[in-house]
């Protein structure tokens, strides 16, 4: 039972909230993906200082399998949208 | 331009505001760092080990003292795949030209080699040991499903696509929920209250351990790793896959 703040929670804790501010700041999807990533790792270690390893598992699978997946799905997606939207402009001059 | 993101930036002031003294008001009302206040947590880490035979606590509350609610969590899974599924899926002709999109770096395909059969081990032993250390089905799902990705990544899109079958998942899918729907079910036969644990002969802190918890981890060890690949393999289908053909 931990009752104040040791260094290294709070180390991590300035840590997940850099990266949080990181993952705000990236404005490319793609990029973003990474940091995000990145974010996620952080708050899994933050989880396991916590002392708390079934959520950090948990994160750990979705943070660095499912989420990115999906979030690449989308991105792919849009991408191609905005290029074939691009052609047809192209077209219509 | 300018100006519209110059109104949008004083639109968002009083919300902003408003959040951040909700946040500060909640931050405020929460117990000092450290001192847990919920009963729940004490009673389950007191019982678990001598009620339900589980060195670990968490599975014990997911998959027994709330197996009900995990069982809830499953068919939300089923249902949000299934929902993709009728969304993305359609009839598509098989062996189109120019699908392979294969990986041709050796170094990559070795290295995607090696860690497929470590991501593999790693994800059944997450699952298999979820009763012991921290774990399940859940987790050790997802793993294994990465695991299977990892084909896509190193390998090939032909090879992926062989594994990631929708004739091969959609009944694994579907076992998973069924499984454990039938579990509850045989134990309201067997005269007990619904998904009653009948605790078996395995000492605690072994593999065996847990009683029928570990039949309810396996189904859903199963119906998440079969969810995963079949969202994955809709996504890559319908995005991936035409920019690995070629754009039309």
């Amino acid at each position: 039972m931990v009752a104040t703040l040791a260094p290294l929670q709070a180390g991590i804790l300035v840590l997940v909230a850099l990266g949080a501010t990181a993952v705000v700041f990236a404005r490319d999807p793609l990029r973003q993906i990474v940091v995000n990533g990145i974010y996620g790792l952080l708050l899994v270690v933050l989880f396991v200082v916590l002392q708390a390893p079934d959520v950090a598992l948990s994160m750990l699978a979705v943070t660095t399998i499912a989420y990115p997946l999906v979030v690449l799905a989308a991105v792919t997606r849009l991408r191609s949208d905005t290029t074939a939207d691009e052609q047809e402009q192209e077209q219509e001059e | 331009m300018s100006d519209r993101h110059r109104i949008r930036g004083i639109l968002a002031l009083p919300a902003l505001a408003g959040f951040g003294a909700l946040l500060f008001w909640g931050l405020s009302g929460l117990p000092p760092f450290g001192h847990y206040h919920g009963q729940y947590g004490y009673l389950i880490n007191n019982l678990a080990l001598p009620q339900r035979h589980a060195t670990n606590a968490v599975t014990a509350v997911v998959f027994d003292y709330r197996g009900f609610d995990t069982l809830g969590e499953e068919f939300i899974l089923f249902a949000a795949v299934t929902g993709v599924v009728l969304l993305l899926r359609r009839e598509r002709g098989e062996g189109e030209a120019g699908r392979t999109g294969r990986v041709t770096s050796d170094l990559l395909r070795w290295i995607g080699a090696l860690m497929l059969g470590v991501a593999l081990l790693v994800g059944l032993w997450v699952i298999a040991f979820g009763v012991v250390t921290p774990g399940g089905g859940f987790q050790g799902g997802v793993i294994v499903a990465g695991a299977a990705l990892l084909v896509f990544l190193t390998a090939s899109y032909a090879a992926w696509h062989r594994i990631a079958s929708e004739s091969a998942l959609d009944p694994v899918e579907g076992a998973g929920v069924g499984i454990y729907t039938v579990l509850g079910l045989a134990t309201l036969i067997a005269g007990a209250p619904f998904l009653h644990n009948f605790l078996g002969p395995g000492r605690p802190g072994t593999l065996l351990s847990g009683g029928s918890m570990s039949f309810l981890n396996w189904a859903t060890a199963l119906e998440v790793a079969a969810a995963n690949l079949v969202l994955y393999a809709e996504f890559l289908e319908e995005y991936v896959a035409p920019a690995i053909r070629g754009r039309r």
